[in-house]
């Protein structure tokens, strides 16, 4: 649109890259296991690995997660979705929906008056399901521990995965939860329902 | 400002003879006591006569003071868009006292006093459906009476066996601790647990 000349067919130009001083050549072009893929993709043209891999892989590239937003915890659980931090590259995304959810973030102070409908949400998800517990007041009460009407730890109500702590934990801190929470699933997942 | 509210004060205390109990102007605000019986009535004044024109309610909220016989304080806040001025107008009362709701004359006062009802016990004759508002389905006390505990009563969680959420009395791992900043070298007085002996010897 008038920055590029328009005349010639637009070609991408060719990655420039850091080249590594010791070989010349690119750094990561003699990375090992970078290597060893690129040869049995050449040889067979397929790869090899095990099913649980595979789908463990395939789950925890495509995490909906159940938005509890409770207090402002909230506000940094929308920015993690948001186009800064984008939660969607690592194919987390927002889901309205229990019944169609794989996580559940509890962002923000669960008082005794919410946590019967926190646990019938939680009871709506398939399974496998798991739990972030974003925050102070999430992950034991917070501010409002000597409260009458908080809950001491959204733990009491429901079973954990991930603790991310902070008042309000930052966008990336969330956003490292997940990660590890995706860590956690690769590491540990099962196919069973 | 504080010439037309004593201004206002003196033109209620005229056309209200023997149902504004006192009317004080402090910080620029005018509160005005009265006696439940009459708070319908001078509500009603307060919102229907031209010089006053409180067609706005803002708030009504409660206060404890347990040392008093009446320990409740039942406080109206109301706006005269028209005339630019506020009014406060406190009502007192205790537990067994029927403060007369202004639903009628202000049906926004609905939800407030039913909060009011719910955070210190006063009761509101009149009201069409006094509930609690804020507090836990089936929540026992008043919350913000002097004499709450902090930690109320229960807590839940949620049981395995029972398959649903349980109130259980509260159990706290540490006791509340107050922490004196304003005299640091002072330190606190709570122990800590194990240190029962530390200071013994």
């Amino acid at each position: 649109m008038g920055l590029n000349d328009s005349s010639g067919t637009l070609v991408a130009p060719k990655p420039k890259g850091l080249i590594d001083p010791n070989t010349g050549r690119p750094v990561g072009s003699d990375d090992p296991f970078f290597l060893e893929i690129n040869n049995e993709l050449a040889d067979k043209g397929f790869l090899v690995t095990s099913t649980e891999a595979l789908i463990t892989w395939a789950r925890s590239g495509s995490l909906m997660f159940m938005t509890f937003g409770l207090a402002c915890c909230a506000v940094e659980m929308i920015h993690t979705s948001m186009p800064r931090y984008d939660s969607e590259r690592f194919g987390v995304a927002p889901r309205a929906s229990p019944r169609q959810s794989d996580i559940m973030i509890v962002a923000g102070t669960l008082t005794n008056k919410m946590a019967p409908a926190l646990r019938k949400v939680y009871d709506q998800m398939p399974e496998p399901r798991y739990v972030i517990s974003m925050g102070s007041c999430a992950n034991g009460g917070g501010y409002y521990h000597y409260s009458y009407s908080v809950v001491r730890g959204c733990d009491r109500i429901v079973p954990v995965d991930i603790y991310v702590p902070g008042c309000p934990p930052s966008a990336e801190a969330l956003l490292y939860g997940i990660l590890l929470l995706q860590k956690k699933i690769r590491r540990t997942g099962t196919i069973e329902r | 400002m504080t010439a037309s509210l004593s201004e206002l004060s003196t033109y209620l205390g005229e056309k209200l003879i023997g149902r504004v109990n006192d009317a004080v102007i402090a910080y620029g605000e005018l509160t005005v006591h009265v006696e439940p019986r009459d708070l319908v009535e001078v509500m009603t004044f307060l919102r229907d006569d031209a010089r006053c024109q409180f067609i706005s309610i803002i708030d009504v909220c409660g206060a404890d003071y347990p040392s008093r016989a009446k320990r409740f304080d039942v406080v109206y806040h109301l706006l005269s868009p028209k005339q630019n001025v506020r009014i406060r107008v406190k009502v007192q009362a205790d537990e067994e006292t029927m403060v007369p709701s202004i639903t009628g004359v202000y049906p926004g006062a609905d939800w407030f006093e039913r909060e009011t009802y719910d955070l210190y016990g006063v009761l509101f004759s009149g009201h069409p459906d006094l509930r609690r508002l804020l507090t836990d389905y089936g929540f026992e006390g008043h919350p913000l009476r002097k004499d709450f505990p902090l930690t109320g009563f229960v807590e839940v969680r949620y049981d395995d066996e029972a398959k649903r959420v349980i109130y259980e009395p509260v159990e706290l791992k540490q006791e509340f601790r107050n922490f004196d900043f304003l005299s640091p070298w002072e330190g606190t007085d709570y122990v800590l647990p194990g240190d029962e002996k530390a200071k013994t010897n």
